[in-house]
């Protein structure tokens, strides 16, 4: 009786608990957005702005989120070291625009350039694939079959050698992306505020990403990709190597990863061992809110999360009379990470995750 | 029946007559030679090479190199067939390898100009590697590599009951010469000068003390085992075999309450740091070893309670009460507590991976509002708040002055809660604890509330969490939100980890080494998180349960290797099996 009636209360209690919850972050967004539109502060230049950058930022988190979701679907397993493989392709592409820097082509005409930035993203898929897949051998092949945390937590490790791997050979200093002149010239269109970097980055997503679908969609590979994740035995009894499925998985998440390095680079200019850590946790947010698992769910979600972290802080609390809200953009991220997983686990697309313990 | 199990002496077996593996010897020799150049780019070995191990003979980036070169060796000649020559070659075969590697690195070095974006290429290194002379000296690794991996592979030949001693000789050697000037100092004040002297230098240990601690060492285990030291403590019944743990506990127990009065300042101030972190592991101990909820944001309730004494007891700005710091503590857990609460009632519904991504969310969200404009008339913004009360308010010139009163306190507070969650673990609570970490559809299945049962769990450890960041606001008198952040987590979480789930002595090792080594050694704390990342992956790979595990976690992961192939231990001719 009595602890029937306990379980009562805290039953109540939650419920309770997370009705508030809502209205609380609903009143929030409705009244901060009210107030902020009615103050007249921003014109609709600014927002056109915001929107543009947070575009460019969700299709960065939208590459990066590919590889979560596409090795959650296979492994059922959060990469946590995926941040640092998305670090080691920018650090990849650096090294590349100094060398290309160095011989004066970078900044000889707009079209060097852009082979130049070709050039960057290729070496960085390259390096980013290599760091991915030997993460794989070492440090989650052999807890395949383990309990859930154990991979997890080696995955924690492996972002720790990662990022301080780097620091050890390159230092904890920042490292300033050499400077692309044309990149950051606005595209003249009309009405649109868009640099060419941004243009860049939103077409190169884009691209990337479409290649993408088509190589999970059409291919034999894809193919066998989805089926181990599908279903890993049933997969093997049909002759699909499993763990060449698993690597491919690994290697394409992680050369989306690289790619997205060198973008999120070229927008913010500089790079350093710690630099992947915050966009991962984000990208695995954007990979959460599409729906884990699904590869539209990850674009779609990418780019819903760039655009509440550029929109969000102004539209949402500057009405509020939030001082500097913007410096509170990732607390609305991660915000938006928990009110995910607490109300929609399934993300906007996706598998239903809560109860699942495949 | 084949030739060979109808002739069992025929020879078929015999070592020597197939054909020794030597793709296995080859890729063990690459591999190592990939490790070795890594430990020389990634700094380890130049920037380790500071510090003397053997005073004047070997420093311990040396160490490293040579220990690289000779695990290469040692791996090798063990994928080698059986036979003298054979171990013996395999092991140089797999050093030489990696001597060339390291020979490469100095080539390459030589002709390009690898500094310019690697930082440790540097001529230091060079010189390290071929003993100051440059490109001529570049066949020095090579022949280093296939010395030192012979005799590593040579170490095979040893018979079975001398290599555990040797291998515990040669780690003795590298502990006491890491720790030699900390335990020089206390030997000087007491009079022991002249011991003191002979056996350590300032900085590592001498020639002499070197080959004592080896001798010594590896003569005891050799005398333990003919005398079947073991053998005899494990025949005693369980009584009386506790009765002989009294003295070293004891003696343990000693050490730990004079440890501060006999060391300086600075090592005070590091050994209560080591406390203030068991004292926080045993409260993750409770979430995670216990519950088996991975919380990453331990940091967040750490600041609730620092937060929440600084605002109750601070003099200065943002003071609220001005209260005593004793008054303050029960709000900071209290407050902690109630963090816990709010937090975990959302989110503790979802499933174990996705709560280690939230609660890390949640400390990057309390670490960035401590920080903000939002907040920064009431917490201060970047400038934090200052003036906090020490705990126990002493004349400069007392012995409990300064961080020593910290460490008793956090040692007092830590064997408290070692208290709590030792008695818990068995209660009612504990056992649905364990369940849930187990399974928990099996759990909810036989009746537990999960929510209910992990919301405890979760809000004990936000209390013990809170504890911590009172404990810390008293021992470093301030708060700003540059401490609050997310390592402060990641080292609670990697102390429970490292050192065992669900144990209490795997909590107090683990903060041994993972938060007094490198707060003790400069060049350990710049290394700091690559070792952590390496000993992850290392602990989760090799032994899941943490160096000291409790012994239900140990049985837990263990139950096949133990039902499994019984016969092959018993067969096992190594004696010391009881020992390792």
């Amino acid at each position: 009786m009595n602890a029937r009636m306990l379980e009562r209360i805290t039953e109540f209690a939650i419920w309770t608990f997370l009705w508030t919850f809502r209205i609380v972050i609903v009143l929030v967004v409705v009244v901060g957005s009210f107030l902020t539109l009615a103050s007249g502060k921003y014109d609709i230049d600014t927002w056109i702005r915001l929107a543009v950058t947070g575009a460019a930022l969700g299709s960065v988190y939208a590459l990066v989120a590919l590889g979560y979701t596409m090795v959650y679907g296979i492994l059922r397993m959060i990469n946590f070291a995926h941040g640092e493989v998305f670090m080691g392709g920018a650090f990849a592409g650096y090294f590349t625009a100094i060398a290309l820097d160095g011989a004066g082509f970078l900044n000889y005409s707009p079209v060097t350039a852009l082979i130049s930035v070709v050039l960057m993203i290729v070496v960085a898929m390259i390096i980013s694939t290599l760091l991915a897949v030997i993460v794989e051998r070492i440090a989650y092949r052999p807890l395949r079959n383990a309990p859930r945390l154990v991979p997890l937590i080696a995955a924690i490790g492996a972002s720790f050698f990662l990022q301080y791997t780097f620091r050890g050979f390159f230092g904890p200093g920042v490292y300033a992306y050499p400077g692309v002149t044309f990149l950051s010239e606005l595209v003249p269109i009309p009405l649109l505020q868009i640099r060419w970097v941004e243009l860049l980055v939103i077409v190169s997503a884009i691209v990337m990403m479409t290649v993408l679908y088509l190589f999970v969609m059409r291919t034999r590979i894809g193919t066998a990709i989805r089926a181990v994740s599908e279903d890993k035995s049933t997969a093997a009894l049909m002759g699909i190597d499993v763990n060449r499925s698993i690597v491919m998985t690994f290697a394409v998440g992680a050369a989306m990863a690289g790619a997205a390095g060198v973008l999120y680079a070229l927008m913010f200019r500089q790079v350093t061992f710690f630099f992947g850590f915050i966009p991962g946790i984000k990208a695995f947010t954007a990979a959460v809110l599409g729906g884990i698992g699904n590869v539209p769910g990850a674009m779609l979600g990418g780019l819903f999360l760039g655009e509440i972290e550029s929109i969000g802080p102004i539209l949402f609390l500057d009405g509020l009379g939030v001082p500097s809200a913007n410096q509170l953009k990732d607390v609305i991220a991660f915000t938006l990470l928990v009110l995910v997983l607490v109300f929609r686990p399934s993300g906007i697309l996706g598998e239903r995750v809560t109860k699942d313990r495949a | 029946m084949t030739v060979a199990e109808a002739f069992p002496a025929a020879g078929y077996e015999a070592p020597g007559y197939e054909r020794q593996d030597w793709r296995e010897v080859v890729r063990v020799g690459v591999m190592g030679g990939i490790v070795a150049v890594y430990l020389c780019l990634v700094g380890i070995v130049p920037v380790f090479d500071a510090r003397p191990l053997i005073s004047g003979v070997i420093s311990l980036g040396e160490a490293a190199l040579i220990g690289s070169l000779g695990v290469t060796g040692a791996v090798a000649a063990r994928h080698a067939q059986t036979g003298p020559r054979n171990v013996v070659t395999a092991g140089a075969v797999a050093g030489l390898l990696a001597g060339i590697a390291l020979s490469l690195l100095v080539i390459v070095g030589q002709l390009v100009n690898l500094r310019g974006f690697m930082l440790n290429a540097s001529p230091q290194l060079y010189s390290l590697l071929t003993f100051g002379m440059g490109m001529a000296g570049a066949w020095i690794p090579v022949v280093a590599g296939a010395l030192v991996g012979g005799f590593a592979g040579a170490f095979w030949l040893v018979p079975v009951r001398y290599r555990s001693p040797i291998v515990r000789g040669f780690l003795s050697i590298l502990v006491l010469g890491l720790f030699a000037g900390l335990l020089r100092t206390p030997m000087l004040a007491a009079g022991l000068g002249q011991l003191a002297r002979f056996l350590f230098a300032p900085e590592g240990l001498t020639v002499a003390g070197a080959v004592l601690t080896f001798v010594a060492v590896v003569g005891g285990r050799v005398v333990r085992q003919r005398l079947g030291v073991q053998g005899r403590l494990d025949a005693l019944p369980e009584a009386q075999r506790r009765r002989l743990h009294v003295p070293f506990v004891a003696l343990l127990l000693g050490i730990v309450v004079v440890l501060p009065l006999l060391l300086g300042p600075f090592f005070a101030q590091v050994i209560a740091l080591v406390a203030l972190y068991v004292l926080m592991g045993l409260g993750l101990n409770i979430t995670l070893g216990l519950a088996g909820l991975l919380d990453l944001g331990f940091v967040a309730f750490f600041a609730v309670g620092a937060y929440t004494v600084g605002l109750l007891t601070s003099t200065a700005e943002f003071g609220l009460f001005d209260l005593p710091f004793w008054a303050a503590v029960p709000f900071a857990i209290l407050f902690a507590m109630a963090f816990g609460a709010i937090l975990g009632l959302p989110i503790l519904g979802i499933r174990g991976d996705y709560l280690a991504i939230a609660t890390l969310g949640f400390g990057e969200i309390i670490r960035i509002l401590a920080g903000s404009d939002l907040l920064k008339g009431v917490l201060g913004g970047p400038r934090g708040i200052i003036n906090i009360p020490k705990p126990i308010d002493v004349p400069s010139t007392n012995f409990l002055a300064g961080p020593v009163q910290i460490y008793y306190i956090a040692i007092v507070f830590a064997a408290l809660i070692a208290f709590v969650a030792w008695r818990l673990r068995g209660s009612r609570l504990g056992r649905a604890w364990l369940a849930i970490r187990e399974d928990e559809d099996v759990a909810e299945a036989i009746g537990i509330n999960l929510i209910q049962t992990k919301l405890l769990a979760y809000m004990l450890g936000a209390a013990f969490a809170g504890l911590g960041g009172a404990v810390f606001a008293g021992l470093v008198g301030s708060i700003f939100p540059s401490s609050i952040n997310l390592f402060v987590s990641i080292n609670v979480a990697a102390i429970v980890i490292v050192g065992g789930m669900g144990s209490i002595p795997g909590v107090i090792l683990g903060a041994l080494f993972l938060i007094g080594i490198p707060e003790l050694f400069r060049e350990f704390s710049d290394y700091r998180f690559l070792f952590y990342g390496i000993a992850l992956i290392a602990m989760m790979r090799f032994r899941p349960e943490g160096i000291l595990p409790s012994r239900i976690v140990r049985r837990e992961l263990h139950v096949a290797e133990n039902a499994g192939p019984a016969t092959v231990e018993a067969d096992d001719p190594t004696p010391d099996r009881g020992t390792t």
